[in-house]
């Protein structure tokens, strides 16, 4: 193959070529470039309620700055990274490839997607900064929200237009996965981060228009108090909670779906073996997707929901616990007798193996009616979320980017600035997030700007926070070390050999060291499963003969 | 973008693959449409379910002739679609023309009837949430009787699954008009026919969720 000569990035050049881009490649790396952006944002604003709260007292915000600043850091993270950001990235770069399609089904469909995504962002920022003050939280609920400033108009409509790109990107590649794999790619050769993908773009379709339509009814009900959420006009703010949830849970797995495809796929790469219970860890990304449609009401246990409700939901709920046992089992016993080489993308799997277990298990704990009614709304459900969240979703995305970055930029990155940087991240996320769940049990309240009336009582309230403060200024210099090395690598980083990892699925073994503009110089004819490394002779050679 | 007929892009293997996975897409963005309205219709479940009584007398305000005549206008709109969609089969793009033309002119028609019933509640006092204060008497029927408690439920729930329901009508109505002219220049094809069939499959949808609305809202 030419090296260099003809590839997705050298084949079109100027800024229009990038506004107006159908390839999938070029698009992913617009969602990285905004989702990246929005991240740095979002971490900032965590940095600032985390400063907030090391010291007893106003440190430097007042309650409502910090409710304000609170609630940008929930809706950025969650609307603007979290749910866009594997899909849009990874998703559109790796998943077209590793089907061995030429692009997605719906090319501008996908571009149009990106333009909802910025144009959704814009409006939150746009409402913040010049509308309002918006501090109601990530979840808008009733009727605190229709009460608030009209910045909330905007924001529900933010979100709208937003959860219609989430639907674009959806709907996208689940025709392009049932239409577009090439020639001899069986649903069961499909990598493990493609059935995941698949898996969230059921989820997206589903869940996300139920969430468009609540915010339509929270908008009017703002806008000309339509009564169906406003208690003061016959409403009921349950029923908010109830439409909220019944996206926002599902949501949670459009966030943890996909991490939990690119932790797969890392773990066979890494270990140099077949992934363990490759069907099972296939249909439990499935089993995750429709499950997580059914226990919505785990977040209104003390929301005056019926007991017998609760209950079911309740027991609802600990059922996602077996498809997600069945993962964690099945990467466990994928490194077991492999060959495992310990670099940055799997140093960040082992790290979500770690992490997600934590945020898994505690999950289980808040979903046990009796224990929720003393932890909810208390910092113990902080430190839950942000170990699935961030520990979870968001570990495994910068896996995936350290993985799949010789493939996007043509560029190594510096291994040894990973592997301290992967440290530092993971000594941080724990410092700062460990600490909350005993804050939580001790029954420390979320979303308080101030603690010092506790601390007669609870006078161990004081270092904790102050042990959580440190430990995100660790995770922070942790990113920015992520962000530094990540822009060195792409001006000045070595170039990268096509395959570095000696891996199977079709991005690796049937491009070049950048993918050709319609990925391939001729359609892939697949012969083998994504992780039969002994059947790889394309990549590892002929076996020699005894 | 070439227009002429059958145009195939180059990241599909063959005609057939593109129109399929055309077709899956419409599929699963009606999915999306049902979920949205499914939001709706939950909420006017939940009502209901609280408050029948207010629920069925409320809805006496609603002049179910009108809504029976949409009813059957868009019911014909629907066949018209589907005619189209057989006569572009067969190449036959003048009746496809006119056939389009028809279910442009339902579409209109509903939507006149919906302006006129509209008009008539906001004359009346009868809007949406805050502002709802009916007033006068129409058809014997004294409207300041039905200022009761949860009826401003009713309307706000009629208001925004019908006016929901009309943008959708507009949408279509724009496809169509769009449909018409490529049409007419003979974009189409028995070979090529996809954005004429995507567009019956939406319009059936519209037609459906009517089919919903209607004794939800009028008749029952």
């Amino acid at each position: 193959m030419s090296e260099g000569s003809h590839n997705y990035l050298s084949a079109r050049k100027g800024l229009w070529s990038w506004l107006a881009t159908t390839d999938h490649k070029r698009i992913g790396i617009l969602y990285a470039m905004a989702c990246g952006t929005f991240f740095l944002l979002g971490g900032i604003l965590a940095t600032f309620v985390r400063t907030e709260l090391g010291t007893p007292g106003e440190t430097i915000l007042d309650q409502d700055g910090y409710n304000q600043i609170f609630t940008l850091h929930g809706v950025v993270m969650v609307f603007l990274v979290i749910i866009p950001a594997i899909p849009g990235i990874l998703g559109n770069f790796v998943l077209p490839i590793q089907i061995g399609a030429k692009d997605v089904a719906f090319p501008r469909l996908n571009l149009a997607s990106w333009y909802l995504f910025i144009a959704g962002a814009l409006m939150a920022v746009f409402g913040w900064l010049f509308v309002g003050n918006v501090d109601t939280g990530w979840t808008f609920y009733t009727p605190y929200s229709s009460g608030a400033s009209n910045a909330v108009l905007w924001l529900t409509s933010a979100v709208f237009v937003a959860g219609f790109a989430s639907i674009f990107t959806g709907l996208n590649f689940i025709v392009t996965v049932h239409k577009m794999r090439a020639p001899g790619m069986t649903w069961n050769r499909l990598p493990l981060f493609v059935w995941a993908i698949y898996a969230t773009g059921i989820v997206q379709v589903l869940a996300t228009p139920v969430i468009g339509i609540t915010m339509v009814l929270l908008f009017l009900e703002k806008l000309m108090q339509i009564g169906i959420f406003d208690p003061a006009l016959g409403g009921d703010p349950v029923l908010f909670q109830h439409f909220f949830w019944f996206y926002s849970h599902p949501a949670v797995y459009i966030m943890i779906l996909p991490a939990m495809g690119i932790i797969s796929d890392l773990m066979g790469t890494f270990s140099r073996q077949q992934v363990s219970g490759y069907t099972f860890i296939a249909l439990s990304s499935v089993a995750i997707a429709f499950l997580g449609f059914l226990v919505w009401g785990h977040h209104m246990f003390v929301a005056g929901q019926s007991a017998l409700s609760s209950i079911i939901f309740s027991m609802l709920t600990f059922l996602i616990g077996i498809p997600t046992g069945i993962k964690v089992f099945n990467w466990v016993a994928t490194m077991y007798k492999g060959s495992v080489w310990l670099r940055t993308p799997m140093i960040y799997a082992l790290m979500f193996l770690f992490l997600f277990s934590i945020g898994g298990l505690t999950g289980i704990m808040v979903g046990v009616l009796a224990v929720d009614v003393h932890l909810h709304d208390t910092y113990f459900v902080v430190a839950h979320f942000h170990y699935v969240m961030m520990g979870g979703a968001l570990i495994g995305l910068i896996g995936g980017l350290h993985y799949w970055w010789p493939k996007i930029t043509g560029r190594m990155y510096n291994e040894t600035a990973g592997v301290i940087a992967a440290i530092l991240v993971f000594i941080g996320f724990n410092v700062t997030f460990f600490p909350q769940f005993f804050l939580g049990s001790r029954g420390m309240p979320r979303r308080y700007h101030d603690y010092t009336e506790l601390l007669p009582n609870f006078p161990e309230f004081a270092p904790l926070n102050l042990v959580s403060t440190i430990g995100s200024y660790i995770l922070a210099v942790g990113l920015l070390m992520i962000l530094v090395y990540a822009l060195y690598s792409l001006f000045k980083g070595p170039k990268a050999p096509a395959n570095p990892w000696g891996a199977c699925t079709l991005e690796w073994t049937h491009t070049g060291r950048l993918p050709d503009e319609h990925n391939f110089h001729e359609t892939p004819l697949v012969t083998r499963g994504p992780y039969d490394f002994r059947l790889a002779d394309d990549v590892f050679g002929p076996k020699e003969e005894d | 973008m070439s227009s002429t007929g059958t145009t195939l892009k180059h990241y599909f293997v063959n005609h057939e693959q593109q129109f399929d996975a055309a077709k899956l897409g419409m599929w699963l963005f009606l999915v999306t449409e049902i979920l949205l309205f499914s939001g709706m219709f939950v909420a006017y479940a939940v009502y209901r379910s609280w408050h029948p009584e207010v629920f069925a007398q409320a809805s006496e305000l609603l002049d179910w002739r009108l809504g029976a005549l949409n009813t059957v206008v868009l019911l014909a709109s629907s066949f018209t679609v589907a005619l189209s969609i057989h006569f572009v089969q067969k190449g036959e793009n003048d009746k496809v023309v006119v056939l389009l033309l028809m279910t442009l002119l339902c579409a209109a028609i509903f939507m006149v009837v919906k302006y006129f019933e509209y008009s008539g509640k906001f004359a009346h006092g009868v809007f949406p949430g805050a502002g709802f204060e009916p007033q006068g008497i129409i058809d014997g029927k004294d409207y300041s009787k039905y200022d009761i408690p949860f009826a401003p439920q009713f309307f706000s729930i009629y208001f925004v699954m019908t006016g929901i329901h009309g943008v959708h009508v507009l949408v279509g109505m724009g496809v169509f008009v769009w449909l018409v002219t490529r049409v007419a220049r003979g974009h189409f094809s028995p070979q090529w026919y996809t954005p004429v069939e995507l567009t019956g499959l939406y319009w059936h949808l519209v037609d459906i969720i009517w089919i919903f609305l209607f004794p939800l809202l009028y008749l029952i």
